[in-house]
């Protein structure tokens, strides 16, 4: 049981209170961007290539524009007068937001047709013409560096092969001696695929230009408002259109996973369209739009190494990393991070030395490689050591739990320098395995296994001990564009003593609004039932960097707390004063202070804050309201312990998750009920690229499941009954010992996934399979092996 | 165009549309109800579900003028004077939602499976919302949410809404 310190009428932390949002949402009241209805709002729809790599010959609108409702067609001709038809990416590369001569992925935008309603932008789209002239794409990321390769972006300066950036951790000397003189070494290359966040709502805005006041409200889905008003700015800047006249509204988003943080041509358009006519522009996407051209995640080919003893010590690990970004590198890395925080990597053990490195390239693929549901690449990173840790296991003849109970960090060990340069903050690696193992009965399902075996039938049991780094971060390392990754809280509290705080995070169905408000009167004693939360005006709310990469409550979250223990320490001067004693002679509970040794003398939480109106001390300023910028002093490193067990059919391949069992360690808790169904949604994004999700090209750049009809989202019949539960490691350094959970599961789960599937086929001497196993993938491997 | 008449959450309406025009933009566009969402363009997700004549279909893939004549539920229409709906209030307590956006839809699914069904079991319910998809909750919850709102619906005990997690 999660012990509160406070009350369930005050409803601070550790409370399963019931999400406040859910009262709109379950009566259609929500208010996604759609559902946005402006007077004289024009519609958009968006041309977009067929080809994966084309020049453009011509483009004719006429037929278009002679349909009655068709107002304009944009194309990147239109744009280039305004220098709007390219835009920094978020790793300070350039996007097109149309072309002018050259398309560089099959869905590319081409032109954008606005029209007075829907369906007729969507016949003036049809009756738009392009005439291409194809050429040979290069959509194989190992051949972008041939000498044949077509060059990418010969619009780049000094940019004479497809190369994007190298990039290295760990001390490469010493790893490769450790790995000369090791007594066992193993290896394996491992893809993972390239795979689309795919929230049910797709991207989209309504951009409202005022001609008279020069002013630009831009609804739209977008996880980082605050940022993407300032990129707006650095865009439009030149046109006019400066940080102080742009109002970015994010109204309820409907999932977002990383998906909804970058900047997409469809939004820049709007604002260009919205901006000459004067009229609301709404674009919203369809849902083979959104997985054909929006922002992927992961494609990531990564060769893998370990090096240890012949009883199973850990020594060394290697890692060599090809990354895919497509046409343009639009990933939502913090700046001085190319491959985000790959480097946790090294996993949960303690060996004392790495070498990691990485090259992107440029292909004819959409851009991207930001996030599902994890935007910083540490699922690429772990799914690599779980694996290897296997293989190694393996190789050792070792049980893989054994192996990692004698590998792991002790919690004594904490804070732990890792061999690329992290400091982890805690952990109790044993605990959570421990826990895990006791829950799914471990050792009678190997007993099973065994008995199975015998039987001829394939079951696997596969273990994941992952740790995660999140909470980006720290200002003298991260930032994106230059802005530094703090985040912030606002709070006001009314001199009835019921509150509203601000945030400069977004919440895209995380409940900031129930668990914000949870952290606040956990530290003030104000029911959290009497505090609103506000996110995601750009007008109102504190600047901030936005919800994703787990990162909300362990910055915006300890903001909130920092900023509600300033308002305590006015709320004990007032106290003291009111009660004309010294400050010392004070003692807090939640929701009053009173007089050490005579505790009938106290004054509520409620009374002083209407004191601070109506009866404040003489010289302290009146009011009762406080804002903090939280600057994290490190990272924060949750962990998870994630035991599975798959039974295979021996005939058609068919694999049945039976049971996962995912153990998380996310230090103190704010919501149980919440926590818990994050790692269950997490889960299901872990099933899903581990089991059936990859965006799948054919050689000439065309995708081959970008719908909903055969890229294959999990139901609830894929889904399994997920079994939780949880240790706890506060964070020593976070205000309120918490560290973030949403990423975990999605990062755990696929290693479990597909350590349990291999641990099933290692009767045929399988040692890996690339994510996504299918029954397909098991038939042709085995086939192939000559085993069936 | 053509003139069609249907009720919608038992109010009746009248409408004048294009026999192009889907009911999923019907709903929302003509008449500004926009608790009922579209998520896909292939009929997969079930965002857009709504209630014809008491069963669920996907808005997306009828046209408006085959509604003509008949009763349509959205989730705006769940809720009665007395309260929330059962499947609503079931929603809520189990934590069955996160952003909402495809909620509508699964709840008016389930109308109709617990319609049929009144006790289901966990693998029918799974089923029963196959086509419905969620992003954020794993389903876990969206299976006790349609148990609580069954128990409900039948006047037998209330299971717990306490997470298991433990």
């Amino acid at each position: 049981m999660i012990k509160c310190k406070t009350s369930k009428e005050i409803g601070g932390m550790g409370h399963s209170i019931k999400r406040k949002e859910d009262a709109r949402f379950i009566q259609g009241k929500g208010n996604y961007v759609d559902d946005i209805k402006l007077p004289g709002m024009l519609y958009m729809d968006i041309v977009r290539s067929p080809y994966a790599y084309a020049k453009i010959l011509n483009i004719d609108a006429s037929k278009a524009l002679e349909i009655p409702g068709v107002v304009a067609v944009v194309t990147g001709k239109d744009l280039e007068k305004y220098n709007l038809h390219w835009m920094p990416t978020l790793m300070s590369d350039t996007q097109m937001v149309l072309p002018t001569d050259t398309v560089m992925y099959q869905a590319q935008e081409v032109a954008a047709v606005i029209a007075t309603s829907r369906y007729i932008a969507r016949d003036g789209k049809e009756a738009v013409m392009v005439e291409y002239e194809p050429m040979k794409p290069l959509i194989n990321a190992h051949k972008a560096l041939d000498a044949d390769a077509p060059l990418m972006r010969p619009d780049k300066e000094g940019q004479t092969n497809n190369h994007i950036w190298h990039w290295e951790a760990g001390d490469k000397e010493a790893t490769d001696k450790v790995f000369a003189d090791a007594d066992v070494v193993v290896k394996e290359h491992m893809y993972i695929p390239r795979i689309h966040v795919a929230s049910i709502e797709t991207c989209g805005c309504v951009a409202s230009y005022d001609k008279v006041d020069n002013h630009l409200t831009m609804y739209m889905t977008t996880q980082a408002p605050h940022a993407i008003r300032t990129v707006i700015a650095l865009v439009a800047g030149h046109v006019g259109l400066t940080e102080e006249k742009i109002r970015v509204i994010s109204p309820d988003i409907g999932g977002g996973f990383g998906g909804k943080v970058p900047v997409y041509p469809g939004y820049v358009i709007a604002i260009a369209v919205s901006f000459l006519t004067g009229s609301p522009i709404k674009w919203i996407e369809d849902r083979s739009e959104n997985l054909q051209a929006d922002s992927f995640a992961r494609d990531y080919h990564i060769d893998v190494e370990m090096a240890g003893t012949k009883d199973g010590k850990i020594q060394a690990t290697r890692f060599k990393v090809l990354a895919d970004h497509g046409y343009t590198d639009a990933s939502a890395n913090p700046s001085k991070f190319p491959t985000g925080l790959f480097s946790i990597g090294t996993g949960s053990y303690d060996y004392g030395t790495a070498f990691m490195e990485a090259d992107a390239v440029y292909t004819n693929k959409p851009p991207g490689g930001v996030a599902y549901r994890c935007s910083f690449r540490v699922t690429e990173a772990v799914h690599a050591i779980e694996r290897i840790t296997d293989i190694f296991a393996k190789e050792v003849n070792k049980d893989p739990a054994q192996l990692r109970f004698e590998n792991f960090i002790k919690k004594e060990d904490f804070p732990w320098k890792s061999p690329t340069g992290w400091e982890y903050d805690s952990g109790d690696y044993h605990a959570g395995l421990q826990k895990a193992m006791d829950a799914i009965e471990y050792d009678a399902l190997r007993k099973e296994q065994v008995e199975k075996r015998a039987e001829g039938k394939l079951m696997g049991i596969g273990i994941s001990t992952f740790t995660e780094i999140v909470g980006a971060g720290p200002s003298k390392d991260f930032d994106i564009l230059g802005i530094k990754m703090f985040d912030s809280a606002e709070i006001r509290v009314h001199p009835t003593g019921k509150a509203i705080a601000r945030f400069g995070t977004k919440s895209q169905g995380q409940g900031h609004e129930t668990t914000y408000a949870q952290i606040i009167a956990e530290e003030l004693g104000i029911p959290s039932a009497h505090i609103q939360i506000e996110e995601g005006d750009t007008d109102t709310a504190p600047y901030g960097l936005g919800t994703y990469a787990s990162r909300s409550t362990p910055t915006a979250g300890a903001a909130a707390a920092v900023a509600a223990r300033k308002l305590r320490d006015k709320a004990r001067k007032i106290a003291a004063y009111l009660m004309e004693v010294s400050e010392e002679d004070l003692e807090w509970e939640p929701g009053k202070f009173s007089v050490k040794g005579a505790p009938e003398k106290s004054k509520t939480i409620q009374e002083i804050v209407f004191a601070a109106y109506t009866n404040h001390p003489p010289g302290m300023e009146a009011g009762f309201e406080a804002t903090h910028y939280y600057d994290p002093p490190n990272l924060t490193f949750p962990s998870g312990a994630y035991i599975c067990v798959v039974d295979i059919d021996n005939e058609t391949f068919e694999i049945k998750v039976r049971r996962f069992v995912a153990i998380d360690d996310c230090g103190n808790i704010i919501n149980p009920m919440i926590v818990q169904g994050q790692v269950h949604g997490g889960l299901t994004q872990g099933i899903a690229p581990a089991m059936y999700e990859e965006l799948i090209y054919d050689e000439d750049g065309n995708i081959l499941n970008g719908t909903f009809m055969d890229y294959l989202v999990p139901t609830a019949v894929e889904s399994p009954s997920w079994e939780t539960g949880h240790t706890i490691t506060p964070s020593p350094h976070h205000p309120i010992g918490a560290k973030g959970v949403g990423e975990s599961p999605t990062v755990g789960a696929p290693p479990a996934i597909a350590n349990a599937i291999v641990d099933a086929l290692s009767v045929y001497g399988i040692q890996h399979m690339d994510i996504p196993i299918t029954p397909y993938k098991i038939w042709k491997k085995l086939k192939e092996m000559g085993k069936i | 165009m053509h003139e069609i008449k249907f009720k919608v959450n038992g109010e009746e309406k009248t409408a004048s549309v294009e026999s192009r025009l889907l009911l999923v933009h019907l709903i929302r566009e003509n008449l500004s109800m926009t608790g009922t969402h579209i998520g896909c363009d292939t009929s997969s997700c079930g965002a857009c579900t709504v209630l014809i004549d008491g069963k669920s279909a996907k808005s997306c893939t009828i046209l408006a003028v085959q509604i003509n004549g008949k009763d349509i539920t959205t989730v705006e229409g769940l809720a009665t004077a007395e309260g929330l709906h059962p499947l609503q209030e079931g929603f809520k307590e189990n934590h069955a939602l996160q952003c909402g956006f495809c909620t509508p839809g699964v709840m008016l699914r389930a109308v109709e499976l617990l319609e049929k069904n009144p006790n289901p079991t966990e693998e029918e319910i799974r089923w029963g919302i196959s086509g419905n998809l969620c992003r954020c909750t794993g389903y876990n919850n969206i299976v006790k949410a349609i148990q609580y709102a069954g128990a409900k619906m039948r006047g037998a005990e209330l299971p717990s809404t306490e997470p298991e997690f433990v």
